[in-house]
């Protein structure tokens, strides 16, 4: 992107005049391999500009969502501050640390350079965003966050309430310099009661929440529970939805708003069933395992391979009689204890084991289609490596190469959703540390070249983190 | 009364079961009008299912269909009849949205498909809820919770190694993909409100798995950078200083892990393991075994606290932390309460029944429980109530 070197009359003017303030090219628009089709609509969202001070993943994934669809999408860093487990642990990864997993990977299992713009936790939400950096805990950093701001049309928070407080970022604050913001905050519990600035991630929030009380192994300490982090998704799509509500009602009125997502009760009506069970009955539901309510047989059956497994779930009496069609109709089919769902529920650890030993017979994806053939739902359990192979994914081209100047070329999951009259696609890699300053500065800001030397030593502007950082 | 953000929009709601419900609960709890149509006779078979109120199997007391569909007008419609398809073309000429969670090839079989909408209403947003999306080898398998995540989540990846790998708690996987059809559906709606032509938003609950912010994601791509396949340990969620562990009165899930390894250490009063050799600084802290050791000065602690005072301790100290909460510590939780976050409806078949209450609050245009969920339909009649 090319420097306009634009004097501060300019600027000035720039921030008087609204209208211009479209003037920024939109993001190239790829139409790939598509000639047989119409020419691509404008994504829904071409236009509307998005700041995010996003750490982890419940923020950076509601504004992942804007960004697939067209929103232009500003992470606004500091190479002053890391933040907590978005880029990475800590900037001085040491060498030769033992591999931890997916929470801690890297491309060829090495840090490398820049491995802040490598780590894969946030290469899963920062496609198709830019990123900025500014030092926001001094006058001058805000004073340039404020003049972005007034040029923008939402603001995404989800840190812990007082550090917002604290760099003067409260909407009240900002609800000065731009009337009609839209602010979404996603605080874990609150901006205000008691947990104010607890901290917490998904697996805690989770817990609080009231998820962890009913999931795991039924017959198992709680102890033994694996993480989950279903609440940073479901704070992330429903942040893009609340997001859209209040910019659908600023374009109908010309009023912005504050939204308040607190991230454990936006979670609480995902568990719909169990909270009625309490307050209609009195009943405290707990893990089931992979057990329903209702549906038997239902559970992860062995199949034949090391550590390959099917899912399979009986919901009715069609699907049951499919079942024992596809099974060839053995003898335990009959026994009368399987006559009815309520018999098949009550006996369901015997019906298992009879399952278990014809699944374990066979390879998971045999059974699946088997089953399937009989109108039973029954899936295979997709590993890493199986789900990029999958048949299914591969003809909804589900997955997509991308080429990243620090990450090598690799292929990524893909766009949540599809519209048929809008084809889309990841248009831009994920976004490395401050790659984007040259366009936020000079083409957004109209910051001359000497001004942006000056920001670049007064430490607003970079690519790396300050040395001096753990 | 204060204007809502989705007031003078209409929904269509073809819907049934999770999923689709979800997506028009949370458009109908923020002002639209949600008109559903139900089947006659047994109408959404979410009825039939429990929880039900005192545990009385009734279509009119299922816990399930109760907090689904609050604010919903139902009309009942037989959309494979002339009278009921005119019905139908008609309510779609008013309607803004319709969401549908048929099997894919229903809506092509009624002579529905969008192509057909389109033409009565060009800015109609047609939102299809589906499995496995409206295309692809899948597209007509049958499907299930349990079914969605070990195709599309984590699920090989959950739980210990030595066990069957194991799904979320409740349907949570399906509420997810409501919320996701709302947030999409909104996306359609501004550019359709826009343009004057509406578009056919296609969610996919394997492909909402497949690209979930849960960790699949990440997973996937730690795959592509590393040729590793996250699977599951022995150890289930037990890190160093973090997982569920016991306390004095339950749970409690903790995060003194990573970079807070030293924060857990000061909150447990030993600093002095900071000088330590196995935990003196990452390296160390990574060898094998050393969790268990840990727990070692941690359990005793945590045993001498309930699950809100350990809560509260790890919080002064900068430790994330959550107790594991049941339903009836939600009720009670102290800052769920005191953020009135809980709302009570009153049906005529149950009386009133506390809900879940707002996932976000708007501060100029606010969610909000007007009228309960709607009566089972009466008969098989062509038109009802709206």
């Amino acid at each position: 992107m090319g420097r306009l070197g634009m004097g501060s009359q300019e600027v000035a003017s720039l921030m008087a005049s609204p209208a211009r303030r479209r003037q920024a090219d939109p993001l190239p628009y790829n139409a790939g391999d598509r000639q047989s089709r119409p020419l691509p609509r404008q994504l829904p969202l071409a236009g509307v500009r998005v700041l995010a001070l996003t750490v982890v993943w419940a923020g950076p994934h509601a504004t992942q969502l804007l960004a697939d669809w067209g929103a232009e999408v500003i992470r606004v860093e500091s190479v002053q501050v890391m933040q907590p487990n978005t880029r990475g642990r800590m900037v001085k990864v040491p060498k030769n640390m033992p591999p931890a997993g997916w929470g801690t990977a890297y491309p060829g299992m090495e840090p490398g350079e820049r491995h802040w713009n490598r780590f894969a936790l946030f290469q899963s939400h920062a496609r198709n965003k830019l990123s900025m950096t500014v030092d926001l805990r001094n006058e001058e950093g805000r004073d340039i966050f404020h003049r972005l701001l007034m040029v923008s049309d939402v603001f995404v928070e989800n840190n812990v309430p007082e550090t917002l407080e604290k760099l003067h970022m409260t909407y009240e604050e900002l609800v000065k310099i731009k009337p009609d913001l839209v602010m979404l905050r996603m605080p874990a519990y609150g901006l205000d009661g008691p947990y104010k600035n607890y901290r917490s991630f998904g697996s805690h929030l989770e817990g609080t929440a009231g998820h962890s009380s009913i999931r795991g192994y039924a017959d198992m300490d709680p102890s033994v529970l694996d993480d989950s982090l279903m609440g940073d998704a479901a704070g992330g799509v429903n942040g893009a939805l609340a997001v859209m509500l209040a910019l659908r009602h600023r374009r109908r009125t010309g009023k912005g708003q504050l939204i308040e997502l607190s991230q454990a009760e936006n979670f609480l009506p995902y568990l719909g069933e169990a909270v009625m069970d309490y307050t209609m009955n009195s009943r405290v539901q707990g893990p089931l395992g992979n057990r329903h309510p209702y549906f038997a047989p239902q559970g992860a059956y062995r199949c034949r391979g090391e550590d390959r497994w099917v899912a399979i779930s009986v919901g009715n009496e069609l699907q049951w009689k499919g079942l024992c069609r596809a099974l060839e109709e053995p003898a335990w089919c009959h026994d009368p204890r399987f006559a009815t769902g309520l018999g098949r529920w009550k006996h369901h650890d015997e019906l298992s084991r009879h399952l278990d030993r014809w699944t374990s017979q066979r390879t998971n994806d045999e059974v699946m289609h088997l089953l399937q053939r009989y109108g039973v739902p029954a899936g295979a359990l997709l590993d890493d490596r199986d789900l990029y192979r999958d048949p299914h994914m591969q003809a909804q081209r589900y997955f997509q190469e991308l080429v990243h100047e620090d990450a090598g070329t690799h292929s990524y999951p893909g766009l949540l959703w599809k519209a048929d009259k809008t084809p889309n696609e990841i248009l831009l890699p994920p976004c490395r540390l401050g790659e984007h300053n040259p366009y936020v500065y000079e083409e957004i800001l109209g910051v001359s070249e000497q001004e942006y030397r000056r920001l670049e030593r007064a430490g607003h502007i970079g690519m790396d983190y300050a040395p001096h950082l753990p | 009364m204060v204007p809502q953000a989705l007031d003078q929009v209409t929904v269509l709601d073809l819907i049934q079961y999770i999923a689709g419900p979800y997506c028009t609960k949370l458009l109908a709890d923020y002002g639209a009008h949600v008109i559903k149509v139900e089947r006659p006779g047994s109408g959404d078979p979410a009825r039939h299912m429990g929880p039900f109120f005192r545990n009385e199997p009734h279509p009119d007391k299922s816990g399930l269909f109760l907090h689904l569909n609050a604010n919903k007008h139902s009309a009942t419609l037989d959309l494979k009849g002339a009278a009921g398809r005119r019905a139908f073309l008609q309510l779609v000429e008013e309607a803004d949205i319709l969401v549908e969670s048929f099997a894919p090839r229903v809506m092509p079989s009624l002579g529905l498909d969008y192509q057909v909408l389109q033409k009565v209403k060009p800015a109609l947003v047609m939102t299809s809820i589906s499995n496995f999306g409206q295309t692809g080898p899948y597209r007509d398998f049958n499907s299930s919770e349990i079914v969605t995540y070990a195709l599309g989540g984590p699920m090989y990846a959950t739980g210990i190694a030595s066990r069957e790998p194991v799904k979320p708690g409740g349907s949570v996987l399906q509420y997810h993909a409501g919320a996701t059809a709302a947030s999409a559906t909104m996306i359609a709606l501004w550019a359709a409100e826009q343009s004057g032509l509406g578009d056919h938003v296609d969610i996919s609950l394997m492909r909402v798995q497949a690209s979930n912010q849960d960790r699949r994601s990440t997973m996937l791509i730690a795959y592509q950078y590393t040729g590793l396949i996250s699977t599951r340990s022995e150890a289930g969620g037990q890190r160093l200083g973090a997982g569920v562990r016991p306390c004095a009165d339950g749970y409690v899930a903790l995060g003194g892990d990573g970079p807070r390894f030293e924060r857990a250490a000061r909150m447990i009063g030993r600093p002095d393991l900071l000088e330590d050799h196995r935990f003196k600084d990452s390296m160390a802290r990574a060898q094998p075994g050393r969790s268990e050791e840990f727990d070692e000065y941690l359990l005793p602690w945590l045993l001498e606290r309930t699950k809100l005072q350990v809560f509260q301790e790890a919080q002064a100290h900068h430790v994330p932390a959550g107790p594991i909460n049941t339903t009836a510590d939600l009720l009670t939780d102290p800052n769920i309460r005191g953020r009135r976050f809980w709302t009570t409806v009153k049906h005529p078949a149950t009386g009133a029944v506390i809900h879940t209450g707002r996932p976000f609050i708007m501060a100029e245009t606010p969610w909000r429980i007007s009228t309960p969920a709607p009566r089972p339909p009466a008969s098989a009649s062509t038109t009802g109530r709206c």
